[in-house]
């Protein structure tokens, strides 16, 4: 019995200390990513944080004009999809995209951006 | 009218006449009576010229200080006045012709006026100096060598014809000229057109046409070719061809293009076109063929109009019959009935005038009642080929009808007018048969009336009363629902005969003024009405209680319709169950109809609930924050911790960009450059025009939000984007073309 205590201990020791491990084995990895796709990252997760912040005053003051409630989260989320695409895009270790050059993959976001924007200006109301 | 509606009601009267007679609790019979009279009154429409019309004119024609209100309405007044022989004259000629003089003499006048005030001079007769004359026969004929309109025309014509007639000479020079120039102006119709402008033919202007026709040929020197004037009086048959006719046989012009302002009715456009006729016949040698039926028919319209309420209604008639009294062509006679309600009871007579329009005799003639027939049954004529006899003490031919043997009722009468001397129908126009339509009243004798109450099982045995209508007494009956109530009588006209009566019914009325109303049955001999309490017990709301009875019967020619109150029933109905009708609540006060309404409450969609203020500012600024975050972290990703002023001021340069988050992004691209910053201008501007460009779009976006609309934002975004396109393109590209390069280097 003493052996199975000490068995359990130290598989739970082994179990945090295995998350321990991944998670830094994460951050180091991604500390390795290039600059432009941290910015990239930090913008998509400022677009969902946007959209989750709008997401709970919604639950508060309930959904009145949804109209306007579904206009700034589908910006958020459509902004955020869209950075994902750019992402991947301007990513070079990315083989399908190596030919794409990133000022053209970085053009057609802001294209699609302009055209997100201008839908969902219209639909506000 | 009335009579037309009368006859429809005739057809089912009692449904009719018991829905009108629903509201009424008074006298019904005594109604009946008086539309009967109404009806009456309508038929015997055509009267010759009367003292109620020269009262009339006295009445309409009302000099305020001697003046009318135009020059117009004085020529009407005057006109009227000196045809029906009433008015004074005396002051109005003081205060009229210093208006005449003025308008005569004034040179601002246009034709209308100096027309207007000419003939009224003609009537009144001022002192006005040849002179004046002069110019204004100058002033008529300048116009006559200028215009092309008839309404000038006409003007100048009859104008120079006054001031011919005041003594001074006047010279219409090239007649023919002006001859054609009207003629020209008319239409296939017979009908004229005012200017050769418009294109619409009208009958006034006919009218018009041919009396300044007539007056160029008295005002000519010259003789007119004959054939000319042969196409005028082809032209007036043409027109008496289009005349409008009624049912009754009365003859009338009317407009065919009906113009809403110039618009002229009958009467007037009638009264235009016998002057014009008039005075054309006057001036042509022979006899204008038009048949003298026409001329009956038209005065029988002008008369049908009775006396006129308005002064151009009044004077177009009485003008117009002035002419047709006095034409060359035929004088039409009129036949006419004093009075048509002839009583039985107090022995009238049939009694007939012919006279002419205005009541001057006519020539020796005889009347003839060619047939006369019941309206009720149309073939079969009651009285045929009477003829009337003359007194010539009163003016009017009589017949007796007591020996005739005719009884009460409405009849339908046809007359015949023969001349005695056959040369006169050369001068007057008789006008074929003429209709009438007259009442016989007279008094009804009520027989054998009865009403008892019986049970439904033995009819036989009723112990009924006997009824005498015109006595006092009430009778009081008791009922309950399983008996039946049974009235009858008798009707006799004075000549013995049955007769079926427009109105007769029974009431019943409960104490609390709820009314049951019923119609009687006639059979062959008499009148009945059976109530059948059983049957009538739900039609009557289970009411129980004291009735009263009301019997009324009417007729047009009854003499002693009558509205008798009978007595009263007590009826003993069972109890109501609990779904039988309410009886209807006493009919509202009619007045509190018309009175304001219920006020209506509204009830409105609670609006949506917001959120207060605070609230939504609080979170707006929590929206705000993760772009603060965010552009912290780009910062700081790029540059290390490096937070000196430099990177202050673009974060907060760039805060105020509140959407645009693509300019964080380009700072990234050229945030690798920005320490190295494009050497060259020419890539500075671009990357600077790029950045504008696309703030200039999210400026736009907001605008849009704000207060612009869809298609100036597709517009001014078609434009800005166009701009967009082609710097973006210039800055990426060299933007690529550097760091291929530094790729290349490194």
């Amino acid at each position: 019995m003493l052996m199975f205590r000490e068995l359990e201990f130290k598989m739970a020791k082994s179990s945090t200390s295995d998350a321990q491990a991944l998670f830094r084995s994460l951050r180091s990895a991604y500390a390795a990513t290039p600059t432009n796709l941290k910015i990239i990252d930090l913008y998509v997760v400022y677009a969902i944080t946007t959209a989750v912040i709008q997401v709970v005053y919604m639950g508060i003051v309930g959904s009145f004009p949804f109209n306007s409630f579904l206009a700034g989260v589908l910006s958020c989320l459509g902004t955020a999809v869209l950075a994902v695409c750019l992402r991947i895009q301007v990513n070079k270790e990315n083989k399908e995209f190596k030919d794409l050059p990133p000022e053209r993959a970085f053009a057609d976001f802001v294209l699609c951006n302009l055209v997100l924007h201008l839908v969902v200006m219209n639909f506000l109301g | 009218m009335a009579s037309r509606l009368h006859e429809g009601k005739r057809s089912d009267p009692l449904r009719h006449v018991v829905q009108r007679m629903v509201p009424n609790h008074g006298s019904i019979g005594l109604r009946a009576l008086i539309c009967a009279l109404l009806s009456i009154c309508a038929a015997a429409s055509i009267r010759p010229i009367s003292d109620a019309h020269r009262s009339a004119a006295l009445d309409l024609f009302v000099p305020s200080g001697g003046l009318f209100q135009s020059l117009e309405e004085t020529y009407e007044a005057l006109r009227t006045f000196q045809i029906l022989g009433v008015g004074n004259f005396s002051d109005i000629g003081p205060a009229t012709c210093p208006v005449i003089i003025d308008n005569l003499t004034s040179p601002a006048s246009s034709p209308k006026d100096l027309f207007d005030a000419i003939r009224v001079n003609s009537i009144l007769e001022c002192q006005i100096g040849s002179q004046t004359f002069k110019d204004v026969a100058e002033k008529f004929q300048d116009l006559i060598k200028s215009t092309d309109k008839l309404m000038n025309f006409y003007y100048s014509i009859l104008g120079l014809l006054h001031v011919k007639a005041q003594g001074v000479s006047v010279v219409l020079p090239d007649a023919e000229g002006v001859f054609y120039s009207i003629k020209a102006l008319s239409q296939n119709d017979g009908r004229w057109q005012y200017d050769s402008n418009n294109a619409e033919s009208s009958t006034c202007a006919a009218g018009i046409a041919l009396e300044a026709l007539a007056g160029v040929v008295s005002l000519a020197d010259i003789e007119l070719v004959q054939s000319k004037i042969g196409t005028i009086k082809h032209d007036i048959v043409k027109l008496f061809d289009s005349i409008n006719s009624y049912d009754d046989g009365t003859l009338y012009f009317e407009e065919k293009h009906i113009d809403g302002s110039e618009y002229k009715g009958p009467l007037a456009t009638t009264a235009s076109v016998v002057r014009g006729a008039s005075a054309f016949a006057a001036i042509v040698s022979e006899k204008l063929n038009i048949p003298g039926d026409k001329l009956v028919g038209i005065a029988k319209f002008l008369l049908s109009v009775g006396v006129p309420s308005s002064t151009k209604d009044l004077f177009n008639q009485i003008d117009s019959l002035s002419h047709i009294e006095n034409n060359r062509i035929s004088i039409p006679l009129i036949l006419s009935l004093p009075s048509t309600v002839l009583s039985l009871t107090s022995k009238d007579q049939l009694e007939v005038e012919v006279t002419t329009v205005f009541g001057s005799a006519a020539p020796p003639l005889t009347v003839n009642l060619v047939r006369a027939s019941s309206s009720d049954v149309k073939n079969n004529p009651i009285l045929e080929n009477q003829e009337l006899q003359f007194d010539t003490e009163k003016n009017v031919h009589y017949l007796d009808i007591l020996p005739l043997k005719i009884d009460i009722g409405k009849y339908t009468l046809e007359f015949e007018i023969s001349l005695h001397d056959p040369e006169n129908l050369n001068t007057y126009a008789t006008g074929g048969h003429a209709h009438s339509l007259i009442f016989l009243t007279g008094l009804v004798k009520v027989d054998k009336s009865q009403i008892g109450i019986y049970d439904t099982d033995s009819e036989s045995s009723a112990s009924m009363l006997k009824l005498d209508f015109f006595k006092d007494d009430k009778i009081s009956l008791v009922a309950n629902h399983l008996q039946k109530l049974h009235l009858s009588f008798q009707l006799f006209t004075p000549l013995g005969n049955t007769i079926k009566p427009h109105q007769a019914f029974l009431k019943l009325r409960h104490e609390s003024k709820v009314e049951h109303i019923f119609a009687l049955e006639s059979s062959s001999r008499q009148y009945k009405i059976i109530l059948d309490f059983l049957a009538l017990v739900e039609k009557f709301y289970y009411l129980s209680g004291r009735y009263d009875i009301e019997l009324a019967v009417g007729d047009a020619a009854m003499e002693n319709s009558f509205l008798h109150v009978l007595g009263y029933i007590d009826l003993d109905l069972p109890e109501p169950p609990e779904r039988a009708s309410r009886p209807p609540s006493l009919s509202v006060d009619p007045y509190a109809r018309f009175g304001p309404k219920q006020e209506i409450s509204h009830i409105f969609r609670a609006p949506e609930t917001r959120p207060p203020k605070e609230l939504s500012l609080a979170f707006l600024a929590f929206t705000l924050v993760p772009l603060g975050g965010f552009v912290i972290g780009a910062r700081v990703l790029v540059d290390g911790f490096h937070f000196d002023a430099q990177t202050k001021a673009t974060f907060i340069s760039h805060c105020f960009l509140s959407m645009s988050i693509l300019v964080s992004v380009q700072l990234l691209t050229l945030g690798v450059n920005l320490k190295s910053f494009p050497s060259s201008s020419v890539h500075a501007l671009f990357s600077l025009l790029f950045h504008a460009g696309i703030a200039a779009i999210l400026l736009l976006y907001v605008l849009f939000w704000l207060k612009l609309d869809l298609f100036t934002t597709l517009k001014v975004l078609g434009l800005i984007g166009v701009f967009l396109i082609f710097v973006g393109h210039r800055t990426l590209s060299c933007l690529a073309s550097t760091s291929a390069g530094k790729v290349k280097t490194n």
